[in-house]
């Protein structure tokens, strides 16, 4: 009976409603009701601008996720490369057009949202990589043949984003990338070799760091070097957190983040003012939400049969696990501030936007995840 | 089945990657868990304390706005002294009640206050509320007699700016406001922004930003739990913006302002080899002073319903057609390029035998006519005939080549003023690019006499005049004093550049680009010709400004008149033959005229013109006269200011 349905290929509507994987939608709304409040308290208890916007993009983009998820999973497989094309030509428009806002140039002006194509880019990557490592065998995974064409994809964008300049975007990009392959089965020693060559080329990589960046490193390793320059984000991130305690000072009485001591607290240091207000109880659940929401993505990946959704969902929590990472450990002084948001929970369009397009992505691998798809 | 064998070891790869990578993802999450125990529980404490102590906040304090100067360091627009009340709201503990008892002292009415409440909304609860930034003596004493019972209330000595010269000087100084969100996007603003600063909103101020704005202050309090400040710890002063020194002599500027007193027009006076603005004014005008605090709603109304529109800055953003002043500039291109002898006669007959071109009749402005004309005199008595003539022998192109050259159909101070308009000196590629039509003989023929499409500015027009003047060099205008240029060196190089051989550079003549301070013609003689036809006219009889010459070589100039028509004048206006008081004002020409003066060894060009005031002779030449006779008076006085020893000849 499970064979006929799949060998039709034909699945009714009530059958893709019963495919759906209700868990990971009620930890995305969970997550992003939580946002809400947290974004709704950086404003001082007001429900005004950022709350409004935040609110209104989520509805958005948790509706757009939802029609998307029913997009069949070899549709999204047949227009990778496709993404992973727009995904370069809007970080080339960025590069000539894009508008500027505190010394970087990210965003394109589409009047409704300036988005940031870096973000987009993320999910973009991703799906290509996916699609690339389904079609080869794997005999062929380790021939330089196979291994050089990925790695120019991968720099291609990394390259271009660093030049807005974004260092950490750049940095996460080439995370997933480098997730994927490391999936698909590349022989470990390349790994290894690869982060030896890191380790020893560390010197020069950092004397072409803008001087921000530079800084922005040094600081990270002794925060008191400029308490009231560079290292004062981290100080204060750090008192906020710290002051926090087991249960928080409670909703909309963090004192730090209240008193404007924390720098765009409703973007990359949400975390913080989360953190501060509802203490180390609520950040361990917030925290959980994430495995959480990690772990069922995996879990749709490993009850597909394609490759290229299995590649595609552990790649993406992959991705999602390290912004999750990144972030926290950036707010928490243990990683130099690069600036990453946190997925879902900050305040920004684009970021929410690739997101959310990456977790539909998702869900149609699980909707469809008998489907297989042809090599060719 | 080999194939499928694959298969399904790439499925285990993939999966024995993924747990490994979930391992590592285990872990990392590990690490982040338990440094969150460490700074939320071990050293819960510690981070604490650090909080409470951590409580300093900052206040930035305004920058006074660097002030503006004339040539003579005379202040154009100073800072001064304002009384306003400030409520720190992190003090205020009922804000109605504080609000109400504001009001009964000092007499809000009830649209201000919910303008107030507005303002309120927009600000952090530790922010500070101007009130009120301009009380007068009487209501701030009153405020510090009850100050002990408003909570909250600061009583404020403050700065605000003043403009000495009011309506004198508007159009070119400018004036501030409040900053718009547009304002606050540019760099300058935005670095050095604080709630209630003025910022520039035209002329000086507005493109100096920059120079004015000066760094704002930091004051840091200390403050408690809820807010309040304990003591102040740091202070890092506020540093005033820097001064702008502008090349306008203020006393010029306001009798040219004067002169002009109920008329609508521009007078424009520039130094005709350092390029120096000497005065710009506009009219009418109005007053900068209103618009510091807000201007109120009847003044505002009353500047923009008037029908001579003194918002316009006539003499940047003012386009007219340069009617006969042009014609110097006609001449001088004819001679330059070789079309015509200075000494070929032409007749005009006057209204009953006028000018003919392919069944069309072009008219001199004398209904009698002027009789057998050569060059010379064709420019004196500005004889329309014989410019059509000309301009028909030379051709609109090569015309507006020279008319470029000299300074028309391009903006004359760069971005200084954002109004500032290009004029436009039309070519036959231009009328194909831009109305897609060819162009017409008919059209050369009235482009002669300064009508037709051609368009320009009073700045523009006593630019081509002083460029003339100077012996055809060109120049760089300029209103904010230049200190990188010696103009000593230049005055005396260009004085003593006997220079004439012919240039022998391939299309010379043709080239549009020509260096500042670099001569611009091809044969000296031409201008000299051009210059005494020009002194032809306002020296001698017949000339058309005949009546306002001066006698005393001191004062003795030699200028144009010019008379812009604003339509098509019909054969039944010839027979009507009005006066000009008896057409609609609407209907009338502008006046015109531009001189440059003293006639030997001359300094200073001026263009003057009146909007529908008639003809240049009767209108625009006297003021021209008048105010001539004061630049040179005070022309000694400004070479010594300027630590010059160039005297008067």
């Amino acid at each position: 009976m499970l064979r006929e349905r799949i060998q039709a290929s034909n699945y009714s509507f009530l059958d893709k409603l019963r495919s759906i994987d209700y868990l990971l939608i009620l930890l995305i709304i969970a997550i992003g009701s939580i946002s809400v409040f947290a974004i709704y308290s950086t404003e001082g208890g007001k429900f005004s601008f950022y709350t409004k916007n935040h609110i209104i993009r989520l509805s958005i983009f948790f509706s757009l996720f939802l029609v998307l998820s029913f997009v069949r999973v070899s549709t999204w497989y047949k227009n990778a490369y496709l993404f992973y094309v727009i995904g370069l030509i809007l970080l080339l428009i960025v590069l000539f057009f894009g508008i500027s806002a505190s010394g970087a140039t990210r965003w394109i002006n589409l009047y409704f949202l300036n988005l940031q194509p870096s973000e987009l880019m993320k999910i973009a990557v991703i799906i290509c990589f996916a699609r690339y490592y389904h079609r080869i065998q794997s005999s062929d995974i380790q021939s330089y043949k196979f291994l050089i064409q990925p790695i120019i994809l991968l720099i291609i964008p990394c390259y271009l984003v660093m030049q807005q300049p974004d260092l950490g975007t750049s940095i996460l990009i080439a995370g997933s990338g480098i997730a994927i392959i490391w999936l698909a089965g590349l022989n470990i020693k390349y790994f290894v070799y690869s982060g030896l060559l890191l380790l020893v080329s560390l010197p020069f990589v950092i004397s072409i760091l803008k001087p921000y960046q530079k800084s922005r490193i040094l600081t990270f390793f002794n925060p008191d070097r400029d308490p009231l320059g560079a290292g004062y984000q981290i100080i204060q991130s750090k008192i906020a957190i710290g002051s926090g305690g087991f249960f928080g000072k409670g909703f909309l009485k963090g004192t730090q983040s209240y008193l404007e001591f924390l720098p765009e607290k409703h973007t990359d240091f949400i975390f913080t003012l989360f953190s501060e207000e509802f203490g180390f109880l609520g950040s361990i659940i917030l925290l959980f939400l994430y495995i959480l929401l990690i772990y069922r993505i995996i879990n749709v990946g490993l009850v597909s049969r394609s490759f290229f959704a299995k590649l595609y969902c552990f790649g993406f929590a992959t991705t999602i696990f390290l912004y999750v990472f990144v972030n926290i450990a950036m707010v928490l002084g243990m990683l130099p501030i690069v600036g990453a948001p946190l997925p879902i929970m900050s305040y920004g369009g684009s970021s929410l936007l690739s997101i959310m397009l990456g977790l539909s992505i998702v869900m149609s691998c699980k909707i469809y995840n008998q489907e297989q798809i042809s090599v060719y | 089945m080999l194939n499928r064998g694959r298969n399904i070891e790439k499925g285990r790869v993939i999966t024995r990657r993924m747990f490994i990578l979930a391992a590592a993802k285990i872990l990392l999450f590990a690490g982040i868990s338990s440094r969150l125990y460490n700074l939320q529980i071990s050293d819960r404490e510690k981070y604490e304390i650090l909080s409470d102590k951590n409580r300093i906040r900052e206040w930035k304090t305004p920058p006074q706005r660097g002030i503006i100067v004339d040539n003579f360091n005379k202040v154009l627009a100073s800072n001064d002294r304002v009384f306003q009340l400030h409520l720190m709201l992190d003090e205020i503990n009922d804000f109605d009640v504080t609000i109400f008892k504001i009001k009964n002292l000092i007499g809000l009415d009830q649209f201000q206050i919910k303008k107030l409440y507005k303002k309120k909304e927009r600000l952090k609860p530790w922010d500070t509320l101007v009130v009120s930034d301009n009380l007068t003596w009487e209501q701030f004493s009153k405020i510090n007699l009850y100050l002990h019972e408003l909570e909250g209330a600061k009583p404020v000595l403050s700065t605000s700016r003043f403009y000495p010269y009011a309506n004198d000087l508007v159009h070119i100084v400018g004036y501030v406001g409040d900053a718009s969100p547009k304002d606050l996007e540019k760099s300058e603003i935005k670095e050095n922004f604080v709630p209630g600063l003025k910022v520039g909103k035209y002329g000086i101020e507005n493109s100096q930003e920059k120079m004015l704005i000066g760094n704002y202050g930091i004051k840091r309090y200390e403050v408690n739990a809820s807010g309040k400040r304990i003591s102040q710890i740091d202070y890092i002063k506020e540093r005033q913006g820097n001064k702008v020194s502008l090349t306008i002599d203020i006393e010029i500027q306001k009798y040219a302002q004067e002169l002009l007193k109920g008329k609508a027009g521009s007078i424009c006076v520039m130094d005709i080899y350092t390029g120096e603005v000497v005065a710009m004014a506009s009219s009418p005008t109005y007053d900068p002073n209103k618009f510091t605090h807000g201007i109120n709603e009847k003044d505002w109304k009353e500047i923009r319903n008037n029908p001579l529109k003194p918002l316009i800055n006539k003499s940047i953003a003012g386009l007219y057609s340069p009617g006969s002043t042009f014609k110097p500039l006609v001449a001088l291109a004819a001679l330059e390029y070789g079309i015509l002898d200075p000494n070929k006669t032409i007749r005009c007959k006057g209204h009953k035998h006028p000018y003919e071109l392919y069944g069309v009749k072009y008219h001199c402005w004398k209904k009698e006519g002027h009789g057998y004309m050569k060059l010379r005199n064709a420019i004196k008595q500005s004889c329309d005939i014989y410019f059509y003539e000309m301009a028909r022998l030379l051709g609109v192109d090569k015309l507006s080549i020279i008319a470029k050259r000299y300074g028309l159909g391009t903006n004359v101070l760069g971005d200084l003023y954002n109004d500032e308009k290009n004029g436009l000196v039309p070519d036959t590629k231009w009328k194909r690019r831009a109305l897609e039509q060819s162009w017409y003989l008919g059209e050369t023929v009235i482009n002669g006499i300064g009508q037709g499409y051609i368009q320009t500015t009073p700045l523009q027009l006593c630019l081509m005049t002083a460029q003339i003047a100077n012996g055809g060099y060109k120049i760089k205008p300029h209103i904010i004093k230049d200190d990188t240029i010696n103009f000593k060196n230049v005055i005396n190089k260009i004085k003593l550049d006997e220079s004439n051989f012919p240039l022998h550079e391939r299309n010379y003549l043709d080239d549009i680009n020509v260096k500042y301070y670099q001569r611009m013609y091809h044969n000296k003689s031409n201008i000299n010709f051009v210059l005494d036809a020009m002194f032809g006219s306002t020296n001698e009889q017949y000339g058309t400004s005949y009546r306002s010459r001066y006698d005393n070589p001191k004062y003795q100039f030699a200028g144009k008149t010019g008379t812009s028509q604003v339509r098509r004048i019909t054969d039944l206006d010839r027979v009507l033959d009005l006066d000009t008081d008896q057409i609609e004002y609407k209907k009338r020409d502008h006046a015109l005229y531009v001189a440059f003066a003293p006639y030997k060894d001359p300094r200073y060009a001026i263009s003057v013109i009146i909007e529908h005031g008639g003809s240049g002779s009767k209108v625009a030449a006297p003021l021209a006269s008048k105010l001539i006779k004061r630049i040179i008076d005070r022309h000694k006085l400004r070479e010594q200011f300027n630590n010059g020893n160039t005297s008067l000849a």
